[in-house]
This record gives structure tokens, C-alpha cells and sequence, in this order.
């Protein structure tokens, strides 16, 4: 009852705060806000975005429940729930999947020494630091155990030699999260080592890659003779398998999470389909279509609800484990499925690469169409997550 | 219990669980699959024409169970559809047939909507007791279309007289008392102008036929020769039953989803433990890669009903405003997967599968019936589009 109370007033803590903080152009163009979209300059709203996300960060709301010492606002989980509650109230986006935020963070936490989370964690939680993944190599993609990246000791330093793929933002990043071989006489699981790599040593280049949704993030990461200290190693030497499973299992429920359906404030898919469509009454007016459209929705309804639900299982203690692969393998299907619909809503709009006679929200959709072919391959591909669901919880023979 | 202290999280309460040990211990104590096919056999040893219990009936009312829903005064238990549906998700993994669809969430809940004093009088407690069992007689046609009735209440000087025939009436060649919906104004497809009268099945005019379908249970015909019912015997304001029955029908559907949750995931269970004992070409075949991504898919889509189904219920009993959408979306998708489920177990099980020997057709064959039932996937995606205004 007491903590109900408490939690009553966290909430409307939040929500006094939010409506004196929270920028007006950001909120849902709604009836009541009176708001007429064209009159809004984009620029206007991405300068709005960026004071918001320094001021969310400020706060301690990119991390809610990491202690304040790093950065987070040292929530406990149910006012969290109320924090992010409030926060989709008035519309705010969940911060978009970083490897920082979303799939280092939280092993840091577990797993870092005092030193390493007080030098790492408040950078991450207030969006200061960039992070990349270095995980997959030219020959280690889905068979990522076989990886041959080296670290060597020498003194109070690895000395690391390589070549990573497909690490998204490594151009930018200020730092990377590196598998290593340190042991290559051990059984391949074992000899495997988590390091953090300042993307600033000597030895490290960077090249992009073009994607098929045009310039992008990607890279390509060298290492030659790169010295990294010691005291950057995360765990125990040899200890790498194990924290990279358990970060994979972050980075899949964050790609799941991009299934929901439900995040930003960009058109839903209904809207989309009336303005493409047109509508008898409120009905989409294609009935085929909308069919379609319906399953699509119905679908995003029940992976919230499973998002939900899992998230209630852990509350009471019984956390279904392996459910990432589940989430990730569903939802990446799911954004596909919908990307794809789409497409077809759009016909001949959807055909636009750039420049005028195509609106921006149209380039936009046939881009994310193409992007969204990488979720049912990042972070494991689709097949891979089928292969661990097979193994881990039906317990399928090998 | 009041909606205010139940919990909305997606997890069940220690009561429910307590509740599902229960059921389960009952569900095997009682009945096997043998028993189905000896309904449907007609074996002398079983209550053949019946197909289902009375005494389970009875059994299951000294537990409560057929009272879950009813309140207190009524000698019911005074709970929610979260508890009714943990005791019909038990019954679905056994695929033990009972009225509960029928006489509680169909019949009974109408009665508990829309009837009087004396009505409900008159049947809940009975209900309660494990003495009665009802049906409703709505449908008339193959696909679940509620309001597509042209069965005729014509209206004379101390009452009605009924004239029409109705078809897959659930339990009605057995029930008790009939709550059967006919038009009193309109046209057939129209809301408006349909109206509930509950009559006893002796009254004259009144021939019942039963059908068997194919999961063993049975839905009757039935036909309605100018039957004479009183104004006592109508239930609720007369040409607004859809009122009543718009609520029945999203609780049924939920119950219904429910039901089908344990029958998928039961069927689901038993064809992983086949693919864990049948060998060929030297190895188990469930080492073989193409039935193991067909697992994974099946067991994703599974989660997704029961959070899908868990959701439906739990906003059923907060009474909460998405609560139709929610009932309409978890029917659609318990239906969908489990006639996904259905069909993979067949063809996972190879040519045991098609033999009646081997128990997991007869979940295909249940799942079949329940999808069709209340509206299937393509009725509730419909439904729920509308709903959510597109
Ligand atoms: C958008 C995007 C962003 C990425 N970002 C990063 C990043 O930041 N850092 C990073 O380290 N990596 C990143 N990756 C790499 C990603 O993790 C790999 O692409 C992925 O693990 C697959 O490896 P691969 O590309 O070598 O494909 P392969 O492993 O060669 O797979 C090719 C095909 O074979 C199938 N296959 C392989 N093995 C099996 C099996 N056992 N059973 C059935 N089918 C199988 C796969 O499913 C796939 O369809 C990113 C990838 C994408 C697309």
C-alpha cells in the first residue's frame, strides 16, 4: 500500500516534470495540441530532439536503473515501468539500440571491475561515448566461435592483429568491444577473450561499406601490431564466450524490441494504408489489403504482450531464459513482414532512391524496407536463432 | 474479488496455479482419449449419446468450477474469466469434453447479462450446482455471423411464437433449458430487432436433432415449429439481445482461446517428445534441421497466443475498453496457430499420424472445430481491424 503510494507519487513526479520539460513540437500531433504538421520546420524539430536527448540523458533516463554513480537514475524496477509508461505517454521514443546503451552496458555492469564501470558506464549512460561491436570476421559470421583475430600478451599489454566485418559505427565510435583469440591451443570456445579497444591506438584503420540501403554505418575494422593495456580486458582471460553469449542475448531482445510496432511517432500502419488506399467510412477501403494489414498489426499486439509478459515473468522470478532468440527471431520476421506490406502500400511511391518527386516519408519506408533485411541477420541470423531455440528450450537432438 | 485488487500482470496468481494442479489431477484422474473414441463409437460402456459427463459435470460443480464466474448469491465463486480459463485450458490439453462453453460462458453468462431476477434464479444456481446444463441457439448458418438470423418471434396476444430452425447448437440435444435468439424486427444481418426467450426443449414444436461433429462433441439441430413461449420467457429488452450477447460472445471467444491454448500446446508437446524417440536414416528425427526450424517457428507462435490469450482475459475481467479487441485478437490467433500446430504434428508424426490409433489427430481434429467456432482468424482479424477503426 505505502509503496503503492510512493509509487503514485513518482508518477506524477514524472509527469509535472515532463510536462514542463518535455518540448511541445515533439508531442503527437494530436487534436488537442492543434498542431498542423507542415507547419512544423524539420529543423526545428531536430534541434528539439537533440536538446531533449541531452536533457533525458542528464537525468539519468538513457539508463534508468543503473546506479547514479553511472550515470543511470538508480530507479528500481517498478519505477522504471513508471518511468517508461510516462514517458510513451507524451510520446517519447525509446533511445534508439546502441552498443553502448543497449548490449555493453548492461554486461559491464555485471561483469566490470569498480575501475572499469567508473571509467566506461557513465560515458555510455549519458551518450558520450560511442561504442562498435567487433564480433564477426570474413570467415566467423554465424560461426562465430571459429573467429582468428589474435591478442597477444606482451608486458602489461595484449597485442592485438586482425580483421573485423560489419562493425556498424566503427568510424565513429570512440571505443570497441572485441572478441580475441588469446588462446589458440585451447578447445575453440575456450580461448576466446573480451577486450575493450580504444578506436584511437595506433594500428586500428577503418573502412565503410556501401549497404543496399545506400550509405550506412558499416565498416570494416584492421588491426595491426594495436596495444592494448590489460586492464581493459573484461573477465577473466579465456572468459570471452561466455560474455559475448550474454551480451548477444541483450543485442536480441533489442532487435526484437524494433518488431513491436509501436515506437516513434511516425505514421502507423493503418494511416498508411488509408492515405494509399483510400477509406470507405474508417475501413481501409482495399479489402485484401487490410487483411493484411490487420494480421500485421495483430501480430506487433502479441510480441508487445510476450515483451510484456516476460518482462512480468522476471518481475515474479521466473524469467523463461533463451526468450531473446525468441523475440529477436519473431520480431526481425515481423519487420520484415511489415516493410513489405509497406512496400506494397505504396506501389510506385515505394520506387523513389532520392531527390524530388517523392516525399521524404516515401524514401524513407523504401529505405527502412531495405535495412530491415539486416535485423533478420544481425545479431545471429534467423536461422541461427531457430537453431538455439531447437536446442536451448525445446531440447531437440544435435 | 473485485477488479481493483487483481493483478494485470501477464504471470498467473499462486491461486491460479493452485487452481491448474487441480484440474490437471482431475483432467487425467477422469478421462483419456480412449474414452473420446468410445463416444464417438457409441460403446456401450460410456454415456454414448451424450458424449461428455454428468457426473464430471456434477464432480466438477462440488470444486466450483462451473460457478467460477457466477457471483456468490448465486452459489457461484464469484472470480474471472482468468480463472475459468485456466480450468478450460486443462480440459483442452486432456480434450475433455464438458458444457462449460456451452452452459457457462454461452448460456449461462447471457442469463447473468440479461435476465431478470426469476430468470436468473431459476438457472444459475442450478448452473452452480452441476444440476443443469443449458445451451444457446444462435447460430443458422456454416460461418459464425451472429446477428445473420432470420429465425422469426412473431409477436401474439400473451407472448411469441417461435418459427425457424437453428443449427450447431452446442450441447442443445442434451440441455436442460434453451436461451434461444430470435427476430423480432429487421432484417436478417441487422443488430437490432433480436431478442432472447428461454424455454424448456419439451415445449411443444420443439424437435431436436443431434449431430455428431468431428471432435466428438456434438451441436444439435434444432427446429422450432411455431412454438408458443410466454413474455416470461423473454430474457433482456426485447430487439436488444445483441446488446447482451456482444460481451457473451467476446467472454466465450476468450474461454474459447483459452481451450485452445492447452489443446495447441499439447499437440505441440507431444510431437517434441516424437521427434525426441523416432529414429530413420540412424538418428532421432528431430536431429534433422527442417522439423527443427519448424519447432522453433511453432513454439514462437505459441508464446505469442498465450500472452495474446492471458491479455484477452485479464482485460475481460478489469473490464477494460480494449477488452473486445483483445478477446477478438486472441481467438484469432489461437485458431490460426492452432491449425498451424495441427497440421505440423500430422506431418511430423509421418503415416502414424494418420491412423486413429495414434491420439494426436484427435487434437487436429478438436482444434478444427474450435477455430470454426465463435468466428475464426479470418472473423476476428475482420473484428478487430473494425474495432481499432480501420
Ligand atoms: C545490418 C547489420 C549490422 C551488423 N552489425 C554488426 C556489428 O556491429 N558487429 C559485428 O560484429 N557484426 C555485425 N553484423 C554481422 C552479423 O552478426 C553477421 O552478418 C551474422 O552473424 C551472419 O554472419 P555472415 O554474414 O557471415 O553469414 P553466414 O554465417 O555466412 O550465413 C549465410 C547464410 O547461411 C545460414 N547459416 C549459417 N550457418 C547456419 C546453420 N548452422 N544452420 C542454418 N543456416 C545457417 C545463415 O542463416 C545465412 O542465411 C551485422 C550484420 C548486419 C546485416
Amino acid at each position: 500500500m505505502n509503496n503503492k503510494t510512493a509509487l503514485d507519487n513518482f508518477r506524477t513526479d514524472i509527469a509535472r516534470w515532463l510536462e514542463e520539460c518535455y518540448p511541445a513540437v515533439l508531442r503527437p500531433l494530436d487534436v488537442e495540441s492543434g498542431m498542423q504538421p507542415e507547419a512544423v520546420v524539420p529543423e526545428t524539430i531536430r534541434n528539439a530532439e537533440r536538446r531533449w536527448h541531452r536533457l533525458r540523458a542528464e537525468q539519468g533516463w538513457l539508463a534508468p536503473t543503473w546506479p547514479r554513480e553511472y550515470g543511470g537514475a538508480g530507479l528500481d524496477r517498478d519505477q522504471a515501468r513508471v518511468l517508461a509508461q510516462e514517458l510513451r505517454r507524451v510520446g517519447v521514443r525509446p533511445p534508439p539500440i546502441s552498443a553502448g546503451l543497449s548490449l555493453l552496458g548492461p554486461v559491464l555492469l555485471q561483469r566490470g571491475t569498480p575501475e572499469q564501470k567508473l571509467r566506461h558506464l557513465p560515458g555510455i549512460a549519458r551518450d558520450e561515448v560511442m561504442w562498435c561491436q567487433g564480433y564477426s570476421e570474413p570467415g566467423a559470421g554465424s560461426d562465430l566461435a571459429s573467429l582468428t583475430t589474435r591478442a597477444v600478451p606482451d608486458g602489461d599489454h595484449f597485442v592485438v592483429d586482425g580483421h573485423k566485418l560489419w562493425t556498424s559505427h566503427a568510424d565513429k565510435a570512440h571505443w570497441m568491444f572485441c572478441l580475441v583469440r588469446t588462446d589458440p591451443e585451447a578447445p575453440q570456445h575456450e580461448g576466446i577473450s573480451f577486450l575493450l579497444i580504444d578506436m584511437k591506438s595506433p594500428g586500428i584503420s577503418v573502412a565503410p561499406i556501401r549497404l543496399i540501403s545506400g550509405p550506412s554505418a558499416f565498416c570494416q575494422t584492421f588491426f595491426d601490431q594495436v596495444r592494448v593495456p590489460k586492464e581493459n580486458l573484461l573477465g577473466q582471460l579465456g572468459e570471452g564466450w561466455t560474455i559475448a553469449k550474454q551480451l548477444l542475448q541483450y543485442e536480441r531482445q533489442a532487435l526484437g524490441s524494433i518488431g513491436r510496432g509501436d515506437l516513434g511517432r511516425a505514421q502507423t500502419l493503418p494511416e498508411l494504408a488509408k492515405q494509399e488506399l483510400g477509406s470507405e467510412g474508417v475501413r481501409i477501403a482495399d479489402p485484401v489489403l487490410r487483411a493484411q494489414v490487420a494480421q500485421c498489426e495483430l501480430d506487433s499486439l502479441a510480441l508487445r504482450l510476450t515483451m510484456n509478459r516476460s518482462a512480468d515473468e522476471a518481475g515474479a522470478g521466473r524469467g523463461g531464459d533463451h526468450i531473446a532468440s525468441m523475440l529477436k527471431l519473431y520480431g526481425s520476421a515481423l519487420t520484415n513482414r511489415r516493410h513489405e506490406l509497406m512496400m506494397t502500400l505504396l506501389g510506385a511511391d515505394g520506387l523513389g532512391w532520392e531527390g524530388p518527386g517523392f516525399s521524404d516519408a516515401a524514401l524513407r519506408i523504401t529505405r527502412q524496407w531495405l535495412r530491415a533485411k539486416g535485423n533478420a541477420i544481425e545479431g545471429g541470423t534467423n536461422e541461427i536463432q531457430r537453431n538455439v531455440i531447437a536446442k536451448r528450450i525445446l531440447g531437440l537432438p544435435e | 474479488m473485485t477488479t481493483a485488487t487483481r493483478s494485470s500482470a501477464l504471470v498467473p496468481t499462486e491461486e491460479q496455479e493452485l487452481l491448474r494442479r487441480s484440474v490437471r489431477e482431475f483432467a487425467s484422474a477422469r478421462f483419456d482419449i480412449a474414452q473420446l473414441r468410445a463416444y464417438r463409437d457409441g460403446e456401450a460402456s460410456v454415456e454414448a449419446p451424450l458424449c461428455y459427463s454428468r457426473a464430471h459435470w456434477r464432480e466438477m460443480a462440488e470444486l466450483g468450477w462451473t460457478g467460477i464466474l457466477f457471483p456468490e448469491e448465486y452459489g457461484g465463486l464469484g472470480l474471472g474469466h482468468a480463472e475459468l480459463g485456466v480450468v478450460l485450458e486443462e480440459l483442452g490439453r486432456r480434450l475433455l469434453p464438458q458444457p462449460l462453453l456451452s452452459t457457462v460462458l454461452l448460456a449461462g453468462s447471457a442469463i447473468l447479462r440479461g435476465g431478470s431476477e426469476a430468470q436468473k434464479q431459476a438457472v444459475l444456481p442450478g448452473i452452480c450446482a452441476g444440476e443443469l446444463v443449458l445451451a444457446l441457439a444462435f447460430q443458422e448458418q456454416g460461418r459464425f455471423a451472429p446477428w445473420q438470423v432470420a429465425m422469426r418471434a412473431t409477436r401474439v396476444a400473451d407472448g411469441y411464437r417461435l418459427a425457424g430452425e437453428k443449427r450447431f447448437v452446442l450441447d442443445g440435444h442434451d440441455a436442460d433449458q434453451l436461451l434461444v435468439l430470435a427476430r423480432t424486427a429487421g432484417k436478417p444481418g441487422a443488430r437490432d430487432g433480436l431478442t432472447l426467450f428461454l424455454l424448456d426443449p419439451q415445449t411443444p414444436g420443439v424437435e431436436c436433432v443431434r449431430t455428431s461433429l468431428l471432435d466428438v462433441r456434438n451441436a444439435a439441430r434444432i427446429r422450432f415449429a411455431d412454438v408458443k413461449v410466454s413474455m416470461s420467457q423473454v430474457v433482456g429488452a426485447v430487439d436488444r439481445a445483441a446488446l447482451i450477447l456482444d460481451p457473451v460472445f467476446d467472454g466465450a471467444a476468450a474461454g474459447l482461446s483459452a481451450e485452445l491454448v492447452g489443446v495447441l500446446s499439447e499437440a505441440f508437446e507431444r510431437t517434441l517428445a516424437y521427434l525426441k524417440i523416432r529414429r530413420q536414416f540412424g538418428a532421432l528425427i528431430g536431429s534433422f534441421q527442417a522439423l527443427k526450424h519448424r519447432a522453433a517457428d511453432m513454439f514462437c507462435e505459441r508464446e505469442l497466443a498465450v500472452s495474446m490469450t492471458l491479455a484477452a482475459l485479464r482485460a475481460l475481467d478489469a473490464g477494460r475498453a480494449d477488452a473486445p479487441a483483445l478477446a477478438s485478437a486472441a481467438k484469432a490467433r489461437t485458431s490460426d496457430v492452432a491449425n498451424l500446430i495441427g497440421r505440423e504434428a500430422i506431418q511430423m508424426f509421418g503415416g502414424i499420424g494418420m491412423t486413429d490409433e495414434e491420439e494426436i489427430g484427435f487434437f487436429m481434429k478438436r482444434a478444427r472445430a474450435a477455430e470454426t467456432t465463435l468466428g475464426d482468424g479470418a472473423y476476428h482479424r475482420d473484428r478487430f481491424a473494425t474495432l481499432n477503426g480501420f
